[in-house]
């Protein structure tokens, strides 16, 4: 069962634009259920957290998101970001 | 076609030296993304949803096949093996990485190709007509007055930060508006005076977005030689008056109407009567120069090609369709305008893959003088095909996916990529788009010339405000709804849609739309277009069948 929303930061690897999720201790990962996913009160903190490490970041235009934990895997609340996560829902291409 | 000159070339080589020196400053660290933002949106480089976006600049929708085939090498290359045509007659890449930007400019700049002019607050591409130069409407070839601008306009330094971008069309034609000139912030239409001298028709303020306006007259009649000293004066007017508060309202057109066109004449008339010594006038050697690379191609003679394309359509039917709806009249006696639908029912519109390109580059060389042109409504177009080559076009055309006929029908819609890629968007577009498409695509000859344009914001890319039936895509509550406007054009009738009631969620547009088009159907006089229908009876009759179901 899903439970209620929580928050996780992401943002644009720097390199290929490649969506990525914070995975704690200054790591990114281009896998939403990698990501560490804090109650709201704690998110702030995990903002903070995401921005801090190496120059340059790893991740541009970083920021929460609400998500939920299904099981073992974390699906964000927005279509907008359920689209980030997984990729166009439309095939690549003409042919 | 123009060909850049040693400055051009020399600029662009060494622009790219200096972009590659910028990213790696970005990648080492030494640059932070608000100091790098602008550098890359300069060289038309967007961050969208799943990665990197390039937009590559393609003057006035004017390609040579050599250029044609760099595009498909890109898509190839550097991208998923395909490149999205736009309603800016450009092109643009979705999946691109930032660390391989320089070799990619690098690579367009070996055939006079690059993403200024595609991004930021200044002026954009120059659009014009895609039968320029070929269509016998036209009172001469409008593209060396786009290259004029383009050269004044690019990199202009008086205009690198204006309120807000810049857009600017111009047409030639006589009859019909291919251009969608009256939804530019400045367009312009050549024209004849009474004294039969060839100048411009100026209009201002018009746009798309969030408030959109169709363009006021500016000025009657402007002479050629005053062209870019008028531009001058207007784009100072609008430099030193336009908002800069608030970015919704800092177009051209905010201004137009928050002052009056009186008003705002009389503004740039005396900015203009102002200029003295450093008043801008275009030598008529200058003028030449330019308009020499735009000389037609030597055509052949054609005698003989009417009457085998008229025995060939007789013989077959779905290739009379295609002649029917994908070629137009040429200038030259034997010859065709030949549009290549990049909207095969069902799948994205504009996109074209790296294949496709090349097939058409050859298409170009082997049959249109080595030239293509891009559509505002995300087609191509091969612009001298002589008669005779036609039924081999068509076919080798259908070979590869692009023999679709249905320019200007129902499937032929305009699309922005959407919430799938944009990171503006609140709906997506594509899905919509291929979904009527393909419900459509039946019907669409008895439906005849519809104009479906679908944008996932109120940004407008797809243009949805100018759709004889226009979609809009909004989010409610987590939920894609899409509002629906009736009776917009962007053509010589030129109308902004009325919105006709409270949006429709994704699953019930198809039934909406085809309640729409069954009205018109039903309503119709004769050979009346949608959009005659819909300003002989108004609103009601579609309202009450589009929310009938409801």
């Amino acid at each position: 069962m899903a439970e209620s929303a929580q928050k996780l930061a992401t943002g644009n690897r720097l390199r290929d634009g490649v969506p990525v999720y914070f995975a704690g201790a200054g790591t990114w990962s281009p896998k939403v259920s990698d990501a560490v996913l804090v109650e709201a009160g704690a998110a702030e903190d995990l903002l903070e957290e995401a921005q801090r490490g190496e120059t340059p970041l790893q991740a541009v235009g970083v920021e929460l998101i609400e998500a939920v934990r299904e099981g073992k895997r974390i699906v964000p609340v927005t279509l907008r970001e359920k689209i980030r996560a997984t990729g166009p829902t439309t095939p690549f291409g003409s042919r | 076609m123009y060909r850049y000159d040693e400055f051009d070339l020399r600029f662009l080589d060494e622009r790219v030296v200096q972009y590659r020196g910028q990213v790696a400053r970005r990648l080492a660290g030494q640059l932070t993304e608000e100091e790098f933002r602008p550098l890359r949106l300069m060289n038309g480089l967007y961050l969208q949803l799943h990665a990197y976006m390039l937009r590559v600049s393609i003057p006035y929708g004017t390609l040579s096949s050599d250029q044609l085939r760099m595009l498909a090498h890109v898509a190839r290359v550097y991208d998923k093996g395909y490149g999205h045509f736009t309603t800016r007659q450009n092109i643009q890449y979705n999946w691109i990485k930032l660390e391989e930007t320089p070799d990619i400019l690098a690579d367009l700049a070996k055939v006079e190709m690059h993403g200024i002019q595609t991004s930021g607050n200044s002026f954009r591409n120059i659009t014009t007509d895609p039968f320029a130069g070929v269509t016998a409407d036209e009172i001469e070839d409008p593209r060396p007055w786009c290259e004029i601008i383009r050269q004044w306009s690019a990199l202009h330094p008086e205009f690198s930060f204006l309120p807000r971008k810049f857009k600017i069309a111009v047409s030639a034609a006589q009859e019909h508006d291919r251009a969608a000139v009256k939804m530019h912030d400045l367009g312009l239409y050549l024209r004849r005076n009474a004294e039969g001298e060839v100048g411009f028709r100026v209009l201002i303020g018009g746009g798309l977005g969030r408030t959109p306006y169709l363009g006021l007259v500016l000025r009657e009649f402007l002479p050629k030689r005053d062209l870019l000293a008028y531009l001058e004066a207007a784009l100072r007017v609008y430099n030193q008056h336009g908002r800069r508060d608030n970015i919704f309202k800092a177009r051209i057109k905010i201004l137009v109407h928050a002052l009056g066109i009186e008003k705002l004449r009389g503004e740039v008339e005396a900015e203009f009567a102002a200029m003295t010594t450093d008043k801008l006038e275009l030598p008529e050697a200058a003028v030449y120069a330019i308009a020499k690379q735009f000389a037609p191609p030597p055509y052949a003679d054609s005698s003989g090609d009417d009457a085998l394309l008229e025995r060939l359509t007789a013989a077959e039917k779905l290739f009379a369709r295609w002649v029917r709806n994908n070629t137009h009249a040429h200038k030259a006696p034997g010859y065709a305008i030949v549009s290549i639908s990049l909207k095969p029912p069902g799948r994205p519109p504009g996109d074209c893959s790296a294949g496709q390109m090349e097939l058409i580059a050859d298409l170009a060389e082997e049959l249109s003088h080595a030239e293509i042109r891009v559509t505002h409504e995300q087609n191509l177009v091969l612009p001298h095909v002589r008669k005779r080559a036609l039924h081999g076009l068509w076919l080798r055309l259908t070979e590869a996916g692009l023999g679709s006929a249905n320019i200007g029908l129902a499937s032929d819609i305009i699309a922005c990529p959407g919430l799938d890629y944009c990171g503006l968007a609140n709906a997506r577009s594509i899905p919509i788009a291929q979904v009527l498409g393909e419900r459509l695509a039946a019907r669409e000859e008895a439906i005849g010339p519809l104009a479906i344009k679908i944008s996932g914001c109120i940004n407008a890319c797809g243009h949805h405000h100018v759709g004889h039936i226009g979609i809009l895509g909004l989010d409610k509550n987590g939920e894609e709804f899409y509002q629906i406007t009736i009776g917009g054009s962007d053509d010589e009738h030129a109308a902004i849609g009325a919105i006709a009631g409270p949006a429709v969620a994704a699953k019930d547009v198809p039934g909406a739309v085809d309640r729409l088009i069954d009205t018109y159907l039903h309503l119709r006089r004769g050979e009346e277009r949608f959009p005659e229908t819909y300003r002989r009876l108004g609103m009601s009759p579609f309202k009450e069948a589009l929310y009938a179901a409801g």
